[in-house]
Formats: structure tokens, sequence, C-alpha cells
């Protein structure tokens, strides 16, 4: 079938565009990608690196062979599994014949088609999120799909990274283009220092609560202030990471010198000469001065406590000292907002803290990184798990397994009475056997409090690695800020 | 994949007056593991709908025979969370061709462009209209005219406007998809893709 239909050439080519506009680093970014701009439509934007995995690709796949076409270019494609891999006894045949089969697609398509597959095993496997970054596929000013929401995540390094459903995914593998119109643009500056035992965790849930999980649909987010710059790669990855959250389509940060010595010498970074004409590139990336957003907002990093989720969405978090909101306090419905507190057995007005918990999970995209292992270790250090917890610490890839290792952190983990898992998403969606049990409650560092998000019928509370570890020592919701002792 | 072409809908159809409805309650990730699109609509709402020992939840709308049609009515917000396209293949596969609220989420709206589901945006007060008419006489009718981009309770002839895309608009009258559309420029990607480093 073919349809015609009239474009024109972008705009972008023209240099004088460049002169007049003041332009975001989001705009610097989105139209360099601009193949074309179908008129009244959306654009076409060229992809620069597509990542898979095993659970919203196969039908896309389905769709080439049924169209009788190719990966168009298999070397900026990379595949790896992690949805619903096990996280135990990884050497072992899958059990489930269901995500055996998926995994099964995913590694005859990758040799099909051509492309690099990361599978259960592999040294480099892991959650998309994890490994990007950790090889270096997350370049500064890439444009990077993936058919997950969380590919926001990538946006720490300054590239413009969201999630795509699978007929796009089956579109980037056809043609590494996606049809998209360009998001309105929204800065968030957060100012100011953060206190001991705040996090990059705490500062996203943060935001979400004051913006809700609808404040930034239609918008692409750029982060910027005094905590955002000074804090670590792994950090301002958790807080792209949990963009989509308040709606967004994506998150990013303009990239610094961390960022570039992050990067430096990964496994799929340029070298050489080209990392000095990339440089050119990245240097440039920064949101220039007086340049327009559609919207602005601006808090205080001081302001800012431990936060936990009491409801059904990430947009329901409060700081750890507040009570729950009443029902007419809040924006919104209050038949909904009733609804999910009676889902988390909760009530208005409590207080969450001394709240029994019976399941503690640390890793995902969101905190499954190096640093999440390091926060979690310290405060667990010299105490132990509480006897009724049931803890899974699950790395986010190999690598953040083998520096957990290697920086001891497993020792002191052991002789608190916790043991490490093998990397994958594991409780985060449950679709792996790592479900938390009906009714029970689950202090989580991953990113939704979906009802039934960790299994059929579980309470999932959000947090930090920090506040994650205080609650599995104390068997409750603890401020982890009467732990520390570091 | 090409779809049924969209024209006008009448219908009646099914109120869902929840907000924030996520991704993850309209498929759990649990039903994610099948390698091709079919049987989702099974599991549409699936722990909403059913018991865990598989009964029908006799207080979910999609349990009350009362309630039926082609539209699903839902509140602000609807299809937040996870990208799954795999929610709009639920919601498609189930029987229903057109989701109205009064705000959604990006990527879920996407998703349903893509696949032939179209997405109707309208006033709150309009949406609030509509889930009062249905409460009413839930055999009441709803026009969703996609070439004149309206839609009108037929009882009481109120109607409003929703907005297209009108690139979105032609595909989804005639049943195209994008990747007919970007293999038609393909010679211009890889005149692009030379000039760009991986």
């Amino acid at each position: 079938m073919i349809f015609l239909k009239l474009s024109k050439p972008a705009d972008y080519k023209n240099p004088y565009f460049y002169i007049i506009m003041k332009k975001t680093l989001f705009d610097k970014v989105w139209d360099k990608h601009v193949v074309q701009q179908i008129v009244e439509g959306p654009d076409v934007l060229f992809i620069d690196r597509h990542m898979v995995h095993e659970v919203t690709s196969p039908v896309a796949f389905l769709g080439l062979k049924n169209r009788n076409i190719n990966v168009m270019y298999p070397e900026r494609t990379f595949a790896t599994a992690d949805h619903n891999t096990p996280t135990l006894n990884q050497h072992l045949p899958i059990k489930d014949p269901l995500s055996a089969k998926q995994l099964d697609a995913l590694e005859k398509n990758a040799a099909e088609h051509g492309i690099s597959y990361w599978g259960l095993g592999h040294e480099k496997n892991g959650i998309v999120h994890v490994v990007g970054p950790e090889y270096g596929i997350t370049l500064p000013g890439a444009t990077i799909v993936c058919g997950d929401s969380h590919t926001s995540t990538h946006g720490a390094f300054g590239a413009i990274a969201f999630g795509i459903g699978t007929s796009e995914v089956e579109m980037v593998l056809s043609t590494q283009c996606i049809l998209q119109p360009k998001p309105k643009k929204m800065r968030i500056n957060i100012n100011g220092t953060l206190q001991k035992g705040v996090t990059p965790k705490d500062v996203a849930l943060f935001i979400i609560s004051k913006l809700t999980t609808s404040g930034a649909t239609g918008h692409f987010v750029e982060y910027a202030g005094e905590v955002i710059k000074n804090m670590t790669m792994e950090g301002r990855m958790t807080v792209c990471n949990l963009s989509i959250e308040m709606g967004a389509r994506g998150g990013m940060i303009a990239p610094d010198k961390k960022t570039f010595h992050y990067i430096k010498n990964r496994e799929f970074t340029p070298r050489g000469a080209a990392w000095d004409k990339a440089m050119d590139y990245w240097q440039e990336l920064y949101t220039d001065e007086g340049a327009d957003f559609d919207k602005e907002f601006f808090f205080d990093g001081n302001e800012i406590e431990p936060m936990i989720t009491f409801g059904t969405n990430p947009g329901m978090g409060m700081g750890i000292s507040k009570n729950i909101p009443t029902a007419d306090s809040i924006e919104g419905g209050a038949s909904t907002y009733q609804k999910s507190l009676n889902y988390m057995g909760y009530k208005e007005g409590e207080s969450m803290i001394g709240k029994d918990i019976d399941f503690v999970f640390i890793g995902s995209c969101t905190n499954g990184r190096i640093e999440d292992f390091r926060d979690f270790t310290k405060i667990v250090k010299g105490r132990k798990k509480a006897d009724h917890v049931t803890a899974w610490l699950v790395p986010g890839s190999h690598k953040v397994e083998k520096a957990i290792k290697e920086e001891g952190l497993l020792d002191i983990l052991h002789a608190s009475g916790f043991e490490l898992r093998e990397p994958g998403c594991s409780a985060c969606l449950a679709m792996n056997d790592d479900k938390v049990p009906q009714g029970k409650y689950a202090v989580s560092t991953s990113n939704r409090n979906f009802e039934g998000r960790q299994g059929p019928g579980s309470r999932t509370l959000l947090a930090s690695p920090m506040m994650a570890a205080a609650a599995a020592v104390t068997g409750k919701v603890t401020d982890p800020r009467t732990l520390i002792n570091f | 994949m090409a779809y049924d072409k969209f024209d006008i809908l009448n219908s009646s159809a099914v109120p869902l007056p929840i907000e924030n409805v996520d991704t993850d309650q309209i498929i759990p990730a649990r039903f994610l593991k099948a390698t091709e699109r079919i049987g989702f609509g099974e599991n549409l709402f699936r722990d909403w709908r059913y018991n865990n020992d598989n009964t029908p939840k006799e207080d979910f709308v999609l349990n009350n025979s009362t309630y039926s049609g082609k539209i699903l009515v839902g509140a602000k917000n609807f299809g937040s969370g996870s990208s799954r396209e795999h929610a709009a293949w639920a919601i498609y596969d189930y029987g229903f061709r057109c989701v109205i609220s009064s705000f959604f989420a990006d990527i879920f709206r996407n998703n349903c462009l893509n696949i032939g589901v179209l997405p109707v945006q309208i006033s709150p007060g309009f949406l609030e209209h509509i889930f009062a008419i249905i409460d009413e006489d839930p055999r009441s009718t709803l026009t969703v005219d996609l070439p004149n981009q309206k839609v009108t309770i037929d009882k009481t002839g109120s109607s409003e406007g929703f907005e297209i895309n009108p690139y979105k608009k032609e595909n989804m009258t005639n049943g195209f998809d994008d990747i007919d559309y970007l293999l038609n420029i393909k010679k211009d990607i890889k005149d692009f893709a030379q000039d760009t480093p991986l």
C-alpha cells in the first residue's frame, strides 16, 4: 500500500534558523534528528540507538516478517533480556514455558537480524536501562528509544530518550525512524542543598507528589539547578527515570564534565577523532539563555525529606514526617482517592511511620545501580534484617553485581542477613516468580505502586534505598535519618 | 499492522468513572508473555474483573450485562504508566474501537492511534454529562464522528468537538499505519543516516 503526502524539508536546514532561535537543550537534540516534517503532522525523527527487550519486541519482529522486510540498521539496535527473567538459578533452564518462549523468540530474532544480544547468563546482561549507560550505548545528544516507558533514564546524559509502543518498535526496526509530534517543553529547577538521608529518589518522588502523575503529560522535561548539578550520574539517572511517572514523555539533563567522564572509554563510546568530533557537538548541549519553556517550576532542595508513598500511584507520596492527606485537600476525585487508600488499608490523616511491612525490594531501573546498593548497605551495616521481612536484593546488571562483590558490600550484606539475587527487572513488575503475595506490604525502590504491580493484591510503598534499608532492619516504616551514623 | 478503517461509530458505551487508570490495571504484566498479538481481550482489566479463583467480580462493569458497546468511557488520566501496547491491544481485542476521556497519557494515546482505537479527549464537563446519561439509561448511544471530529449524545443531541492530528486522522480513516509512510521515504532516511554517526 502506498500513499503520498506533501512534505517539506525541515526548516532546521536553514542556517538562519539557528541564528534567530534561542534553543533549549531539548530543541537542539530534537531538531538535529528531524529527517522530515510532515505538514500538519508529526516529525519524522531519526533514532540513533534502539534498545530491545523480550516483552515488547516479539510482535514487532513478527510485523517485519509479515511485511517481508529486515531490520534497517542492526548495528544501531541492542537487545537484552530482563523483564521476565528469573533472579535465582539463571544457569538452569527457565521453568515458566511462556517466559522461556519469549526469551527464545528474542534470541532467534536477534540472530536472524544480526542484532547484538545480551541474553540470560551473558556477562553484559542486565536491565536494559542499566546496561545502556554501562557500555556507552547511551550518549549525550543522541535519540534513544525502547519499548519501555522508563527509557527516560538515558536522558541523564543529555539524550532524548523515551518509551514507545510495539508498533513504534516495529517502525524503528524497519526504518530507524519514528513519527512523533514535537512535545512541549518544561523545565524543573531544584536549587539549594539536600539534607543528609535525602537521595535523588526522594527528589523525584517529591516532584511527582507536587505535579501529580499527569502534571507533565505532553511535555519533555529538562531538570536543572544546583541539586541536579551536584548529583552523580547514577542519581541523575534515577531522577530522569521517574519522569514518566508524572506523565512526561521524557526527562533530560545537560551534559557536563561528570557526564563526559562517565562515558569516556566505554565499549560503545566513540574514540579518538570520533570522540573529539562528538565533544564539539556535546559541549553545545545546554539551554540557551532566554530560551522559552511552555512551563517552568522551581523547588527548594532544602525542603525535601525522605519520601514514601501511601497510595496506588507514584504521585501519592509525602515526606516521612507528614500525615496522609485528607481527600478534601487533594486535587482530583475523592472516590478514586478513597478507593486507593482502601486498597492500601490506610486512612486519611495517619502517619506512615511504624506501619508494618512484609517485603523489601531493592533493584529495578530506578534504583538498581551500585550507588543504590552503597546507600542500602550503609544503613544495614552492623544491624540485622528483621526476621519477618523477606528481602529481595536484585542488582540491575552483572556489572553492578560484580561491583557489589568487589567493593565488599556483599560481605556486609551477608553479615546482616541479606542475600543477593541475579540481575533483572524482578519484583518491579513481577513478571517472574518474584511476586509479593496478596495483601502484603512491600517497601520498594522501584517506580510504580499501582494496584497489583508487584503481584496480584500486593501493596507497594515506593521509597529510596535508604528508606528500604531502614524498613528491612526495623520491620516497619522508619525514617532512615534516625539510623544514619555515617 | 493494518487495521479496520474508522469512520463514524454509533454505539452504546461502557462507563469506567475511575481516574488515573494505569496500563497495569488494563492488562497486568503477567499477561504480557505472548509472542503473538492474540487473546489479550480475555485479560482486559483482569484483576478488577476476576477474583483469584477466576470467578467474575460481580460489581465490575465488564461483568454487568446492562452495559455493553464499542465505546469505553474512562475518567481523567486514562492509560498512565507503562508503555505496553498490549493495553491498547486488549481494549481492541475485547471489542472496543474508541476510548473517551477528559485526559489521556501520551504513550497510551499514541499506541491507540497506531492500532486503530480512537482516543477521544473531551472536556471534563461533557465527560460528566456522558457518565450521567449512561447512568440514567445504560442503553444510551453515542455517535463518534471522526470525519467531523465530533461526539454526540444521540438522546439529547448535545455534542462536543475533539482534536486529532490531521495526519493521524487520515491514517485512521484509511486504515494506514506509520510504517507504510516511513517505508515510502526510505531513501531520505538512508541519506540522513549517512550523515549521522552511530
